[in-house]
């Protein structure tokens, strides 16, 4: 199981440190997720460049588990976000 | 305790509006532009926003494109780090002035639609050219491909173009749209039966929302606020008394909500002469009605309490005479006949509509 597409952060969706919470968060419209250290590590993979198999093999490395275990957990993550309209597709 | 730091802010910059919404959320006395607070204040205010926590400021008014110094107040927001949304009729944009918002770091528009037709449009908005005004901006907005979200509202006269509604949203290129059912506060309360939704409108719009939200998933983002008349719950109003987001009100006055005026007991502090973060976490206005101590037995012993939080203070004030009462809405509420009464008002044929009186010189 492969899985060729590129998440990339459309216009008007942000990511910072937010330092009065101590936590990443994603802004959008009406919207404001605080991240948790796993989301963090999966939206710092999301360039533009990366499909979600290779974002999948480098956390794979990062976190020393088998790529295809972490491969169908960060493609629900970052399918979610892309239902919300926080994260855009190309393929 | 530690009270949680907001996230939001609604920064009311003006009370002027070029429209004359029959369902204004605005408050009845309207306040003057000589009231209005400078941009060297909301600058500071924006700074002690962002310091306090706040993440998101909503720009809007009235018409927050009626100040002239729109431009520099978003180049504020957003060197103080705050994303930025401007919630607009459109009138008074213009190509160059959406270039320079964007230039001072504006992240979103949310865009009012009055109609799906000129004629509606300009109808409910009292303000004739208004439609095409607003199309022209939304033409440049996407041109510029400035991330969009359109707010319909709707009510008994415009709820049956919902579909109509949704498919402008994707001619527009509108990432989102919220379709809000009139909530009655303010001076929409004044025309509350005109503008209410019949039970069967109501229901007709889940369905068409439904089988939208559906059909558009990843295209369009649709968030629906029903009317709560015909609810048997009330809504979690501001996700809690105090614990998500603030107003400043045109004047420097900071509310806890939108129409918190309506409750005669509660001062309102002022950024002129207080820190946002002391009146988020020390004054009487917010902690008036903070958690669910000061809810009635009934409220606190329920569920659903760290649902809706017993509903909303400013309805609970409108309909039961009492801002601690559970709102009224509610079925379990001692006051639920009189929301049933209001829905079995005839509605009138017209409404009043809202217009600032002429300024005199």
């Amino acid at each position: 199981m492969t899985d060729d597409r590129v998440f990339f952060l459309p216009r008007g969706i942000r990511m910072r440190w937010d330092s009065v919470r101590q936590t990443q968060v994603l802004l959008g419209p009406e919207r404001a997720l605080m991240l948790d250290e796993i989301g963090h590590a999966v939206m710092a993979e999301v360039d533009g460049a990366a499909s979600v198999a290779v974002i999948a093999s480098r956390l794979a490395k990062k976190f020393e588990a088998p790529a295809e275990v972490i491969l169908p957990d960060v493609a629900e993550f970052l399918d979610g976000l892309l239902a919300k309209r926080l994260l855009e597709v190309r393929s | 305790m530690t009270i949680p730091p907001p996230i939001a802010m609604l920064a009311e910059l003006t009370h002027r509006c070029p429209l004359a919404c029959a369902y204004c959320s605005n408050p009845l006395e309207l306040l003057v532009a000589k009231t209005e607070l400078g941009t060297d204040i909301w600058t500071r205010v924006f700074r002690e926003a962002a310091a306090l926590g706040i993440l998101q400021v909503h720009l809007s008014g009235g018409e927050p494109a009626s100040r002239r110094d729109l431009e520099q107040l978003t180049a504020a927001a957003s060197e103080a780090g705050l994303y930025t949304n401007l919630i607009t009729s459109g009138i008074g944009l213009t190509r160059a002035r959406l270039e320079a918002l964007m230039a001072a770091g504006l992240d979103h528009v949310q865009l009012s639609l009055q109609g799906t037709t000129a004629k509606v449009a300009d109808f409910i908005g009292g303000y004739k050219g208004g439609f095409d005004r607003k199309m022209a901006v939304a033409a440049d907005i996407d041109a510029l491909g400035i991330p969009l979200t359109l707010n319909a509202v709707m009510h008994r006269t415009n709820i049956a173009d919902l579909p109509a509604t949704f498919d402008m949203a994707l001619t527009l290129n509108a990432r989102r749209i919220e379709v809000a059912c009139v909530q009655f506060q303010g001076w929409a309360l004044k025309n509350r039966s005109a503008l209410q939704p019949t039970r069967d409108q109501v229901e007709t719009a889940k369905r068409v929302v439904a089988e939208a939200t559906e059909r558009l998933r990843g295209r369009l983002v649709i968030d629906f606020v029903p009317p709560d008349y015909y609810a048997d719950y009330p809504k979690a109003c501001m996700g809690g008394w105090g614990s998500t987001g603030l107003n400043v009100a045109p004047d420097g006055r900071v509310l806890p909500c939108h129409a918190a005026e309506t409750i005669p007991h509660l001062t309102f502090p002022n950024v002129l002469d207080t820190g946002l973060a002391e009146i988020w976490n020390d004054s009487q206005a917010f902690n008036a009605f903070r958690g669910t101590a000061w809810l009635p037995d009934a409220c606190r012993s329920c569920s659903r309490v760290t649902r809706d939080f017993g509903g909303c203070r400013c309805q609970a004030m409108a309909l039961a005479g009492d801002p601690f009462a559970m709102d009224p809405v509610c079925k379990h509420s001692p006051h639920r006949a009189k929301v049933d009464a209001l829905l079995a008002e005839d509605a009138p044929d017209g409404w009043t509509y809202r217009r600032m009186a002429a300024a005199r010189p």
